[in-house]
């Protein structure tokens, strides 16, 4: 029988990771962005990821900058869907780390929250991210996630008061989303400086892995961010290379980069 | 025998069109499906909106600014030829007579009183028509704001009146390129925008739409309509209510103030929605902008572009209070094709000498549909919000006519 608040394969895979005292790096692919596009899967693995999030694009991403608005309509423009991603990604198989779906809570509704959860499990995708649905939302979803075994993990931003902190940081699985500035996702000159106090306030409620992600885009910033939190998200950076043609062994060496730099810390 | 009414007999009006349950759940429309960074921002004005209702200077600031500048109360006039035409009797609630020419001004005024009630300087908002910017923008100056609007590239070519007027009152207009380049997408932006800019400004939602507590709140701002109405019905008509109300729906605001005011009657409620924009009438279960509401979706919950000749109904979804009345059978959701519409705004044109906006022509063109058909009983009375003039279509109409 599930124990439905036990973490999922996420959280765990996330946790033994960071206790070897690694900074973890989770990148950003948009599903369906082109032909052939799990090979950056594959890429990612290799280059140091601990995480991949797959994004099933929305046609409305109202949380999303240019650059994934942009990769989210060319995905679409190719006939991108939820059904057809998860297909690529079974047909993909183990890429070796864990993969995290993110999307926006129309399509988990559109076939209802238990079949949403039970296709991604087919697939082999053990996390969700919904940034459309704060945690007072999120009762529908959270049980069937854990049920299902995907760790939905919830965002929380530098304007969440302390009490929904402490909320948010319960009834997260896999980790909790540190959004780093208020703002769309998207690359930025520097890390904001609402990064490091956010972390440090999700810190002082939970030991559950706090990933920062929003506007992450250098090695640089990916290391002053590790030094804040467990690790990083990185989005819009990877996009925006993708967008302009950059294959998965161009992504292979940018990440490869951003390994760096967290390792050095 | 009694035929069975085309809509089950309005149910008790308790309940419905008051406050809706906690986190602006509407049945089980609504809710606050707003991104964790605008959660705050969306309290905040929930709180500030709460205070301000129960505080009668509030009121009183509203009502003076309404009456004194917006032009309130709106008359309501009787169609006395077009009514002889139809067999039936119907009633104009003139909001094209309003300051700015629609019904927007009402909610603007209401939000930009509360934005100021709350430091912020500044106001944001999305526009279709154009009208909802204009009004944003006529109330930022009266009151010492600034405005940025968002508006679809689209939309500023067929609304470019509004756009050149938006400007001459001061305010930025932002243009947005992405999706439809209609309603839906100037709404994604200035939401985007907002999350970078909620501790100084506002955001100005134009309708009954987005995050708890704006389909409520812009509801109550608009039920002046309704409750202006309700009163000149009861002076004017020999019954008092009338059989029916009816008012075009883009995201539902003109519906939903009129519709408020005659919520404990047994009046019938008609929205009309675009063909092409049948959110209520077409759409399906859905998240969009922050709340829980159908919305026209295709097969891989996508949600699908609108197509109105009337920028302000260009909508794919709904309201959730609409969605909700739908539910309940309380109000029902009819669509009127482009033709129609540009026929009945020339037919009103002919026999009243008003010139309708293209959306209010949506209601009217239904009300002549079911009069033609027996829809509407010969005699009956009806209401109909007109939401606006038609100033701002008057090059749509020449190229069609
Ligand atoms: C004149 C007029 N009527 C109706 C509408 C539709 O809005 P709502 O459905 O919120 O009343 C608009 C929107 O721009 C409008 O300008």
């Amino acid at each position: 029988m599930t124990n439905i608040l036990a973490a999922g394969a996420v959280e765990r895979h996330l946790r033994a990771r960071r206790d070897t005292g690694r900074a973890l790096l989770m990148p950003y692919v948009t599903g369906g962005v082109t032909p052939g596009w799990t090979r950056y899967l594959t890429a990612f693995a290799e280059a140091g990821a601990d995480a991949i999030e797959v994004g099933l694009p929305f046609s409305d991403p109202t949380l999303d900058g240019v650059t994934i608005q942009q990769a989210s309509e060319a995905a679409l423009a190719r006939g991108a869907s939820t059904r057809r991603i998860l297909a690529d990604l079974a047909e993909a198989g183990d890429v070796g780390v864990p993969l995290v779906a993110s999307t926006y809570y129309n399509l988990v509704l559109h076939d209802g929250p238990e079949a949403f959860c039970a296709a991604l499990r087919r697939a082999g995708v053990d996390g969700l991210i919904v940034p459309d649905l704060p945690v007072h939302e999120a009762g529908e979803l959270t049980g069937v996630a854990a049920a299902a075994g995907v760790d939905l993990a919830l965002l929380a931003s530098p304007a969440t008061p302390r009490p929904r902190l402490e909320e948010i940081s319960r009834r997260s699985r896999g980790f909790v989303y540190a959004v780093s500035l208020m703002g769309t996702t998207g690359e930025r000159a520097a890390l904001a400086a609402s990064a490091a106090e956010l972390t440090t306030r999700i810190r002082s409620v939970t030991d559950r892995p706090v990933l920062l992600g929003f506007g992450i885009s250098t090695p640089g910033q990916a290391r002053e961010a590790g030094r804040h939190a467990d690790g990083v998200v990185v989005g819009a950076a990877v996009m925006r290379r993708v967008l302009d043609g950059a294959g998965p062994d161009d992504l292979r060496a940018f990440l490869a980069t951003l390994r760096r730099a967290l390792d050095q810390e | 025998m009694r035929m069975a009414p085309p809509w089950r007999e309005p149910v008790p009006a308790t309940g419905t069109m008051g406050e809706p349950r906690p986190l602006g759940r509407f049945g089980e429309y609504g809710g606050r499906y707003a991104p964790e960074s605008l959660v705050e921002a969306c309290r905040e004005v929930d709180e500030a909106f709460r205070q301000a209702r129960a505080d009668p200077g509030f009121a009183a600031a509203l009502a003076e600014l309404l009456a004194l500048h917006a032009g309130r109360p709106t008359p309501l006039t009787p169609a006395r030829r077009l009514s002889q035409e139809l067999g039936v009797q119907l009633y104009l609630k003139r909001e094209d007579l309003t300051h700015t020419g629609s019904h927007k001004i009402n909610n603007v005024l209401g939000q930009a009183l509360l934005a100021a009630r709350m430091g912020r300087r500044r106001l944001i908002a999305e526009t279709g028509a154009g009208q909802h910017g204009v009004a944003t923008a006529t109330a930022a100056a009266l009151l010492g704001l600034e405005a940025t609007v968002f508006m679809g590239e689209r939309d500023m070519e067929r609304q470019a009146l509004n756009v050149f007027r938006m400007r001459m009152l001061g305010a930025e207009v932002v243009p947005v390129t992405t999706g439809s380049r209609t309603l839906k997408d100037a709404t994604s932006e200035a939401m985007r925008h907002w999350v970078g800019a909620t501790g100084d400004s506002h955001y100005c939602v134009g309708s009954v739409v987005g995050p708890d507590p704006y389909p409520w709140m812009v509801r109550e701002f608009q039920r002046v309509i309704g409750d202006e109405a309700r009163g000149q019905c009861a002076a004017e008509l020999r019954t008092g209510v009338p059989d029916h109300v009816v008012a075009c729906v883009g995201g539902g605001s003109n519906a939903a103030g009129t519709f408020a005011g005659f919520a404990d009657t047994s009046a019938r409620f008609v929205g009309v929605e675009a063909e092409g924009g049948a959110g209520a009438a077409r759409g399906r279960l859905g998240v969009l902008h922050g709340c829980r509401s159908l919305f026209l979706q295709d097969d891989d919950g996508q949600i699908i572009e609108a197509h109105s000749i009337a920028a302000g109904l260009d909508y794919p979804g709904v309201g959730p209070e609409h969605a909700h009345l739908r539910e309940l059978g309380r109000a029902r959701y009819v669509t009127v094709t482009d033709e129609e519409a540009v026929g009945a705004a020339v037919r009103l044109a002919r026999s009243e000498g008003i010139v309708p906006a293209l959306e209010s022509a949506h209601a009217l063109a239904w009300v002549i549909r079911a009069a033609g058909d027996g829809e509407l009983a010969a005699g009956s009375t009806v209401l109909m919000t007109l939401s606006g003039r038609g100033d701002k279509d008057i090059s749509t109409l020449k190229e069609l006519l």
